[in-house]
């Protein structure tokens, strides 16, 4: 029996997504903005409902193909607040430079309702259609500055290749459920466990995937769009790029690799190690040239995916036999999830500056950026404080969780990856520190202050504040991360099934 | 008092940053009530940590004015550790250190007073990076010992760039924005090394803790494991310590950073790097400390000869000390490795006097500086006709400095001859020849800048200001103090000395 109960959030968001583009239809142009705060106030809503309602209900639905656990709920209520973020932070955006707004806002909260089922997803094909309702959400907004070139040129490389790695992803897919009968997450992970040694033909599956979902989270040798689609897009969708999407797809990769593909974790390991140690090399390196601040921060979030994908080789531990332990696994799960509440927050913070910055003076390279430590103090104060987080600094979000994720990445007996990690991260601190220098230190062309709306400061002061909390007190965050990681690590799962191998 | 005492290292670490707090509530203009209050709070942080030295019972020894808070449980930890804990408290060694910081602090905040710049911004950055350094010699708990570390670093780079000063020596030129780069990728190439090796010891241990002490117990770590990983905490505290060949960061950054950073940099910092070596590099891995010691000593030599020479070829009284802190610095070394009584307190000791020593001989050049506009000492000449307690004070930290008896500098540095000629007799004799050329620059330095004939363009200088006088006298007092009465100095860190040489014998 389908409790249908546990979907009422995807329903209420697929509503609102139905019920913005209707209102579009009758209200006049001059009062479109209404339309935003009306997104904003139903995606909040939605995320308390969730959390109030539905904490600790857990089932399945359609057969298993969608599940509603703490994991699930988690990452729900996350995105559903970084969307209603991002649809605030578009607002100024969105009437300065683009048209058609009540679409614009319709198509995002439809790809959150996509995040959301992404989340959810315990079966490939579900997933897979999950992960394509946000890739064609995100191909119309990367392009939606129309009359803008770059928008455009970064809009049809994402477009070639998001459907060249779908194309992948669904033929590894198709290989899986040749070879080994299933589509559902636990029936692979059976059928893994009946059979320890690989076939090639399930092997080439395994990579296709690994390779797809490499696409979508831009991990090296997959990252090539990333940088052109962040420059091109309207600054609020580079900000939903580069924290939504990623931690929809990384909301995937975990479930899919700690439910369906641990018993394969030998085989894998390796290849999620190589692509963890050159995504989070070259991303830093490259960031290194970058004058435009927009690209800048597309490898540096490369550089996250790094360290992020580090987490998710870490799942498992492989001793030398080939045996496969998940008695550590608790630690990177929440590792990688930690690290990804930490990224998202300092990004959307980062992104939400830019945005302020590009709207009042039409400028986006890091040069710009000089004096305005004196131009806007609060700007400059939330970007600073964001870069540290980003590179790992104390006092805010991001120590704490590269902290975690490192250590966790150490237990697992990836001592030399976390340590080169830690080095990637020293490469990033060198050029936040060059952003820091234009903002603080470099002497001033032109003084005159930048115009911020006063819910940007708002949002921004609640990010800000956000930062420091999970910096010096992430407990409570913590726990709720455990809740979610626990559901992934459940007895009748996973463990059960390795515990079988021994 | 009992709850009193139980927060009080606390406070060391939450006033600082509350009083950045409360100073960003402060409008910028109001240049005034910003001096006060950081002022204020700066007196009662250094009431704190005189109050904490001298309430420290040595005979009891050991760690007090304890408390412990759970800051986050790992519960995915399948053996049930005790996760991360903010474990406060301290031994002899962390009483002197937390005094050390309270005074450089102090006397810091006393000559900040000419910040006419964005003294706001100044004020709360300075306080992060002190709540940093107060948190590192409180914490019992290697994560926070290391989150500390980081947060006395992360300002640096803004204190420096912001409100240092570039130098121009025609075919020699280090601007601000590239010597406080240098010191940022330095010091946080230390860390990425502490960090390795922090990871590396609780995956080791296996415990699921961070506690220092919990590890010393329960920790085991082969001898191989000790092997491979002490010269990651060697070499990462070593650089913020500034261990030759890592050391090229500290003259360009001192000499870079405004006054009272360079003091609270050269002062308290630099003794961070040295603190960590003892604390977690021989606290934890006393067998590798062994193994390694012979290296330590060796590179800690090169660190005084190396440090003295190139100060005696320097031009700007900043690199000046700049370098005598590097050579000073190399004492300090010399006697951790020697692992003797002898010689580990006197590099304590020598952490000590070398803070307080530096911390003066900054706030005089500052001084200088202020007035002056220059601190070549090819134009400084005969400055004691218009700076005549300027000249004198100067004096009394260069003659600490080569070690004159009756000053703190002979006290620390016998005790490190006397260990070094225990353990390793030919390197203790360049130990000594270190102090002969420190006594050439030095003096060569006072005849040169205070005193022959005076420049024509230095007529109308003026002498110290009272609050510059003040910090000074307070710097001199304690230099004094610990020449004339060293021992309620030793005293209190005898037992930390023997804890840890108990760690050592014991393997």
């Amino acid at each position: 029996m389908n409790d249908f109960n546990l979907l009422l959030p995807e329903f209420f968001v697929a509503g609102l997504a139905f019920l913005v583009l209707a209102t579009d239809l009758v209200i006049p142009d001059a009062r479109k903005h209404l339309l935003a705060y009306g997104s904003a106030a139903g995606l909040f809503g939605v995320a308390a409902f969730s959390l109030i309602f539905l904490w600790g209900d857990t089932g399945t639905l359609y057969d298993g193909a969608i599940v509603v656990d703490g994991y699930a709920l988690f990452f729900k209520a996350f995105f559903l607040v970084i969307g209603a973020f991002v649809v605030l932070a578009s607002i100024e955006h969105v009437r300065k430079h683009l048209e058609h707004p009540g679409e614009y806002y319709g198509i995002l909260i439809f790809t959150v309702l996509a995040m959301m089922l992404m989340a959810a997803s315990r079966e490939l094909l579900t997933a897979y259609i999950s992960l394509e309702l946000l890739s064609f959400g995100l191909y119309v907004l990367v392009a939606y500055d129309r009359y803008n070139a770059k928008s455009n040129e970064g809009g049809a490389k994402y477009i070639l290749l998001g459907a060249l790695s779908s194309a992948l992803l669904l033929y590894g897919m198709s290989q899986i459920y040749g070879l080994l009968g299933t589509t559902r997450f636990d029936g692979i992970a059976e059928a893994l466990v009946a059979t320890p040694d690989l076939s090639l033909g399930v092997l080439i599956g395994l990579v296709l995937i690994i390779a797809g979902l490499g696409f979508k989270i831009a991990a090296v040798p997959f990252h090539m769009w990333a940088p052109d689609a962040y420059e091109g897009a309207p600054v609020p969708v580079t900000a939903y790029l580069a924290v939504g999407s990623k931690t929809a797809a990384f909301a995937l990769v975990v479930r899919l690799f700690m439910e369906a593909l641990i018993p394969a974790a030998a085989d894998w390991q390796v290849i999620l190690v190589i692509m963890a140690a050159l995504t989070m090399t070259v991303g830093n390196l490259g960031a290194l040239v970058q004058t435009n601040i927009k690209r800048l921060l597309a490898y540096s979030s490369i550089g996250h995916v790094g360290y992020l994908l580090m987490g998710v080789a870490a799942l498992a531990a492989v001793n030398g036999d080939g045996l496969v332990s998940v008695e550590r696994s608790n630690m990177a799960i929440v590792g990688v999830v930690l690290h990804l509440a930490a990224y998202g927050v300092a990004n959307i913070a980062l992104f939400i500056c830019v945005g302020a910055f590009y709207n009042a003076t039409g400028k986006e390279d890091i040069a710009d950026l000089a004096g305005l430590a004196r131009r806007s103090p609060m700007i400059a104060l939330v970007m600073a404080s964001a870069l540290f987080s980003l590179a790992g600094l104390p006092l805010f979000a991001g120590f704490v969780s590269k902290f975690y994720l490192f250590n966790a990445v150490g237990t697992q007996g990836l001592l030399w990856l976390a340590g080169l990690a830690i080095f990637a991260s020293l490469v990033s601190l060198y050029y936040y520190l060059m952003i820091v220098r234009q903002m603080y230190v470099e002497p001033v062309h032109d003084d005159t202050p930048i115009r911020v709306p006063r819910l940007t400061l708002g949002v921004l002061g609640v990010l800000f504040a956000g930062m420091v909390f999970l910096g010096v007190y992430p407990a409570p965050l913590v726990d709720a991360i455990q809740y979610a990681a626990d559901a992934l690590l459940s007895s009748e799962g996973v463990v059960h099934l390795l515990q079988s191998l021994d | 008092m009992e709850t009193f005492d139980s927060y009080v290292l606390f406070a060391l670490i939450a006033l600082p940053l509350a009083g950045a707090a409360l100073l960003i509530g402060v409008p910028s203009n109001k240049v005034g009530l910003i001096r006060w209050l950081a002022t204020l709070v700066s007196a009662v942080i250094l009431a704190l940590s005189l109050y904490t030295f001298a309430l420290y019972d040595h005979e009891a020894g050991g760690f007090q004015f304890e408390r412990a808070w759970v800051w986050l449980e790992l519960t995915g930890w399948p053996l049930g550790g005790q996760g991360i804990v903010l474990d406060l408290a301290i031994d002899g060694l962390s009483a002197l250190m937390v005094l050390l910081t309270g005074i450089v602090m102090f006397t810091g905040v006393l000559v900040s007073w000419n910040v006419s710049e964005r003294s706001k911004d100044f004020s709360i950055l300075y306080f992060v990076l002190l709540a940093g350094v107060f948190g590192v010699f409180v914490s019992l708990d290697i994560f926070f010992l290391f989150f500390f570390y980081e947060l006395a670093v992360l300002p640096m780079y803004l204190l420096i760039a912001v409100w240092g000063s570039s130098s121009d020596f025609g075919t020699f030129q280090r601007t601000k924005e590239y010597s406080a780069m240098k010191l940022m990728m330095y010091l946080v190439a230390g860390s990425v090394l502490i960090w390795i090796a922090i990871i590396a010891i609780f995956v080791q241990a296996d415990m699921g803790t961070f506690g220092l002490r919990a590890l010393q117990e329960g920790g085991e770590f082969s001898p191989t494991f000790q092997r491979v990983f002490f010269p990651f905490l060697m070499v990462g505290f070593g650089i913020l310590a500034g261990l030759w060949p890592f050391h090229t960061w500290s003259p360009d950054g001192h000499v870079a950073a405004p006054t009272s950073v360079s003091m609270v940099h050269a002062g308290v910092l630099m003794k961070l790097g040295a603190y960590g070596i003892i604390r977690l590099g021989i606290g934890l891995m006393p067998e590798g400390a062994q193994e390694w010691m012979p290296v330590l000593v060796a590179l800690g030599a090169v660190n005084v000869i190396y440090g003295a020479l190139s100060a005696m070829g320097q031009r700007d009284l900043k690199y000046v000390v700049g370098y005598s802190s590097v050579s000073h610095m190399g004492y300090v070394l010399m006697g951790i490795a020697t692992l003797h009584e002898l010689g580990l307190s006197g590099a304590i000791l020598q952490m000590f006097s070398h803070g307080i020593m530096t911390a003066l001989f900054f706030v005089l050049i500052g001084a200088i500086y202020d007035r002056t506009h220059t601190r070549d000492i090819g134009v400084l000449e005969g400055m004691s006709k218009r700076m005549g307690t300027i000249g004198v004070l100067f004096a009394v930290a260069g003659l600490t400095s080569l070690g004159l008896p009756g000053l703190s500098g002979f006290v620390a540095e016998l005790l490190v001859f006397l260990g070094l000629f225990q353990t390793y007799p030919i390197l203790g004799v360049l130990g000594v020849v270190g102090a002969a050329i420190t006594a050439v620059y030095i003096l060569r330095l006072i005849a040169k800048v205070f005193f022959g004939t005076l420049g024509e363009q230095w007529r109308d200088q003026t002498d110290i200001s009272r609050i510059e006088g003040l910090s000074a006298g307070i710097l001199v007092a304690f230099l004094l103090l610990m020449g004339l009465f060293p021992f309620p100095f030793v005293r209190v860190i005898g037992s930390s000395v023997d804890a840890l040489l108990a760690l050592v014998a014991g393997v």
